[in-house]
């Protein structure tokens, strides 16, 4: 005989797994009620939507060539959380990862593309670990708070970004011409990653996949990982057992930039061929240097539950878009939109921890979120 | 209510309270079977049984923090629901846990303060507290501070400050769960004679220990758990040790363990002339120098906090020097860090090792492995061996009897006891050279604490240098073959086993030199 008990701890358990399904759903109702005020039919907008991201073929490519950075961020943001250090810098590493590979792919134009895409590959991600690294070690050595460090980086790598593009890396075509559009020049189209189908679906989107598992063999097979892990959820004891929590900080830091910078490169080698800057970070990441925290969020903090929680979350971005032109409605209701969803997510994910922590025992801790916490002594203060 | 039923804290008595029919289930374990459970104003009822018996369960359950499947609990006859700790202390029920639950920046008033409504709207009146709080420790022999910070305070004075925090809520019954266990035998005087004024004054209390002498002689009743159910219920008046021992466990326990001859070896560990400072940065260390041999345990007898836990840390690596040498084996480990210390064969049992032995969130088997998840055969290539660690962890939970539903349970969800036993068993399996042991049976039942100094003897045997810190001098004196003890940063004498008495190790621990 099964124990009513049992079924009941599974029927809470598919609750929790489907709750940030339900929580979008009722984003996508408090959007419903924003359309119907803005004088749209919200099941026209919603079918132009759900139209867009998987109508045909080609929308179906677009929303996954957009989950694809928020997949390399959401990596990331799965080995920095589990590390207990969280990371705002996701734009930043995206871009610093991004000059990094279109530095290589510009300065060696004539050299074979099966030597340089991946030479620019790894300078995306030594750029984006730099970009990681340096609030990791600041976190670890001067005890400066990671997630104002992370956000100042941010800042820092776009005006870089903007000083290259004025000048030292501005287009030739561009600097001659009188628009001088902030671009560089298009990298040669042998360094194009291979389109699978006939679409704009590049080889990056399976590489992402194919990282998720890694990062996933990686936190929970490795002696690494393991420590990663450990020093996440409980650095005294970490200490104690030998381990120099310190180090494993900026690790999980430097991993984690690495992971977006890699992601910055794809992005280029994949979709741009080229940098390109509107001033800010937004317009070259799309902000998947926040949603991809979202998307992480999203998955539980699993790699490979980030790979759907990204898909679903690409998809939410191109039918989004699709919706706007369909329907006639201000942009500003995409931003509205995305930021309802995240809103909705992230509180569902606080409330069912509550929940289950009433289940079962009070004094469960809420690793991830609560990790920047842990690690302050008592008595320390944070910058 | 009318004014005999009210207490001299100014909150109305629970006459009577009862648990009918407790049912707790969590996955494969069944932690309450049917419990029936019962305390009335006047009383101190103690709730024995060994580790994982479900003792802990049953208050949480009572104080709204697990929800039953089935069973009711009665407050003067009348059905209570209880669904959270604020409906528990909204009737009047109050509960200290093993593992205080303050704020160490904040003060003693404002720790008292949290989280409570005040007169004066959104800003709490921290002076109006401070008043409650010291007329309250008047009252109860609760005597603290309240503008101390929590950090600044000795274990006893935190738990002083958590019973002042439920009496300040109006707790008219209080659960304390295995308070005594982080407690100095004085500390444990001392909080008896609150709990007999508080007894006096017509408050209800549970109380939860291993230490058999401490519930006869505090409590007026008791009940026995085993395996989530109910042996039997005794009065104190009735009860003897061997007779409680027995409806605990079944069988005869509380031997002394056999204290064989050892030719002592070698000098294993030597300190000479260790200085260090606390965490609040005053000299904890002045000049220690001790030697461990192999083959014999070394016992550190001392009142808690005179430089116990630093002298473990700076040995350990866990905490700088400012002068002196560590020297393990033939190897002077002085400033260098724990990982590389721990490979050379050192072992070390830590006091607070609910924060500092394990991760709560790991498994079993990734707890088995903590300290040695680098090396073989645990890992090889960088890789997590897990066949090997699984067969591993199995191996010691079977032998340190660790009451588990299976080996991929999150440590957290094991009792207190049981938590410590893992721990004990990781450390006392590597084999070590020298093993640093701190309070190594605090919170464990009478069997498991057998099984632990057997362990220590066997190990005293093949010739470990122990290093055994305790403030229990019956362990210390029933295990040690030499008896150091430490006065303020300082080793007071060494006393050889045959000449070391309670007498004259209390002198010195005192500070008083002959
Ligand atoms: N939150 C939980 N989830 C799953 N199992 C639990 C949980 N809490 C307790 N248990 C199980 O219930 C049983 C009883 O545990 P409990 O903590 O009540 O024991 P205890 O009598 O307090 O023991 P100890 O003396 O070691 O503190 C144990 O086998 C434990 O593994
Ligand atoms: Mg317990």
């Amino acid at each position: 005989m099964q124990n009513p008990l049992l079924k009941k701890l599974d029927f809470e358990k598919i609750v929790d797994a489907l709750l940030p399904v339900l929580a979008t759903f009722a984003a996508l109702a408090v959007g419903a009620v924003m359309l119907v005020l803005l004088g749209a039919n919200p099941l026209q907008a919603y079918a132009a939507m759900v139209e867009g991201a998987f109508g045909s073929t080609n929308s179906l490519a677009d929303t996954i060539v957009r989950a694809t950075p928020l997949l390399m961020v959401g990596l990331g943001i799965c080995i920095s959380f589990r590390g207990g250090v969280i990371n705002i810098g996701g734009e930043g590493q995206l871009v610093m990862g991004a000059i990094g590979a279109t530095v290589v792919g510009l300065w060696l134009p004539e050299v074979p593309a099966f030597f340089v895409v991946p030479l620019a590959m790894l300078a995306g991600f030594l750029a984006g670990a730099i970009w990681g690294g340096i609030p990791g070690a600041l976190k670890a050595y001067f005890n400066v708070n990671e997630i104002l460090s992370t956000i100042m980086m941010n800042a820092i790598a776009v005006q870089f970004m903007n000083y290259l593009l004025r000048d030292p890396l501005l287009d030739p075509d561009q600097f001659n011409a009188a628009s001088k559009i902030p671009q560089t020049a298009r990298l040669v189209q042998a360094f194009d990653l291979p389109r699978l189908v006939p679409t704009r679906l590049h080889l990056g989107a399976g590489i992402a996949v194919v990282l998720a598992i890694l990062v996933y063999l990686f936190l929970w097979r490795t002696s690494i990982g393991y420590r990663i892990r450990a020093v996440g959820l409980n650095p005294d004891a970490s200490r104690y057992a030998g381990i120099d929590v310190k180090r494993y900080i900026v690790l999980s830091l430097l991993l984690s930039g690495a992971f977006a910078g890699l992601g910055g490169a794809i992005q280029i080698l994949g979709v741009h061929h080229r940098m390109f800057t509107d001033g800010s970070a937004m317009g070259f990441t799309g902000s998947a240097g926040f949603n991809g925290i979202v998307a992480a969020l999203f998955g539980k903090l699993h790699p490979i539950g980030t790979i759907p929680a990204s898909f679903l979350f690409g998809a939410l971005l191109v039918g989004a878009n699709k919706l706007q032109r369909v329907m006639q409605v201000p942009s500003a209701f995409i931003i509205a939109l995305n930021g309802l969803v995240v809103v909705f997510v992230v509180s569902s994910e606080i409330w069912s921890r509550r929940r289950s922590r009433r289940r079962m025992s009070m004094s469960e801790t809420l690793p991830e979120l609560d990790g920047s916490n842990k690690l302050k002594k008592p008595g320390e203060t944070q910058i | 209510m009318g004014e005999a039923s009210s207490l001299l804290s100014g909150t109305a008595r629970i006459s009577h309270l009862e648990m009918k029919g407790i049912v707790k289930q969590f996955p494969g374990v069944l932690a309450n079977d049917h419990v029936d459970f019962e305390v009335r104003a006047g009383e101190v009822h103690a709730l024995l049984g060994e580790n994982g018996a479900g003792k802990s369960t049953l208050m949480k359950v009572l104080y709204g923090m697990y929800k039953p499947n089935e069973g009711e609990i009665l407050i003067d006859g009348l059905p209570a629901v209880i669904l959270s700790p604020s409906d528990a202390i909204a009737k009047g029920i109050g509960m200290i846990h093993q593992h205080f639950m303050l704020v160490p920046s904040l003060t003693v008033a404002e720790n008292v303060a949290l989280g409570l409504r005040s007169s004066r709207g959104m800003l709490t009146d921290l002076k109006v507290v401070s008043e409650r709080v010291i007329e309250l420790a008047k009252l109860y022999g609760l005597l603290v501070d309240p503008s101390a910070y929590i950090w600044q305070l000795s274990v006893g004075q935190q738990q002083r400050v958590e019973i002042i925090k439920a009496l300040y809520r109006g707790a008219a019954l209080l659960i304390l769960d295995e308070p005594t266990a982080v407690l100095t035998p004085q500390e444990v005087d001392e909080l008896f004679v609150t709990f007999r004024q508080m007894v006096r004054d017509g408050h209800a209390l549970i109380f939860i220990s291993h230490k058999l002498h401490e519930v006869l002689n505090i409590s007026h009743r008791v009940t026995v758990l085993r395996d989530g159910r109910v042996i039997g219920s005794v009065a104190t008046e009735e009860a003897t040790k061997e007779g409680l021992a027995q409806m605990m466990v079944g069988r005869d326990v509380g031997l002394k363990p056999e204290h064989k001859k050892v030719d002592v070896g070698k000098a294993m560990l030597e300190l000479e002339d260790l200085w260090a400072n606390s965490d609040r940065g005053v000299a904890a260390l002045q000049g220690v120098s001790l030697q461990v041999r192999a083959g014999e345990i070394l016992g550190l007898a001392g009142v808690s906090g005179n430089g116990q836990r630093e002298l473990a840390e700076v040995i350990t690596g866990l905490r700088n020097l400012i002068k002196g040498r560590v020297i393990l084996g033939n190897k002077d480990i002085t400033g260098k860090n724990p990982g590389e210390i721990m490979e050379q064969g050192l072992s070390y049992i830590p006091e607070e090792r609910m924060r500092d032995g394990m991760i709560r969130e790991f498994n079993i088997s990734e707890n088995a492995i903590l300290r040695e998840h680098h090396t073989q055969p645990f890992a090889r290539r960088g890789f997590l061996n897990f066949p090997v660690i699984t067969q591993y962890a199995g191996e010691l939970v079977k032998k340190f009897n660790v009451k588990t539903p299976s080996l991929d349970t999150p440590a957290k969800n094991l009792s207190g006891g049981n938590i410590q036993k893992l721990i004990l068993a990781r450390e006392l399996s590597r084999k070590p050279g020298v093993l640093i042991a701190s309070q190594p049976t605090r919170g464990l039942d009478i069997g498991a604490t057998e099984y632990i100094h057997t362990r220590l003897m066997e190990q005293r045997q093949e010739g470990t240098a122990t290093l055994l810190i305790s403030e229990d001098l019956d362990e210390i004196l029933a295990l040690s073959d030499r008896i150091a003890v430490i006065y303020e940063g300082q080793i007071m004498g060494i006393v050889e086993r045959q000449n070391a008495n309670a007498e004259n190790l209390g002198l010195l621990m005192a500070g008083v030199r002959e």
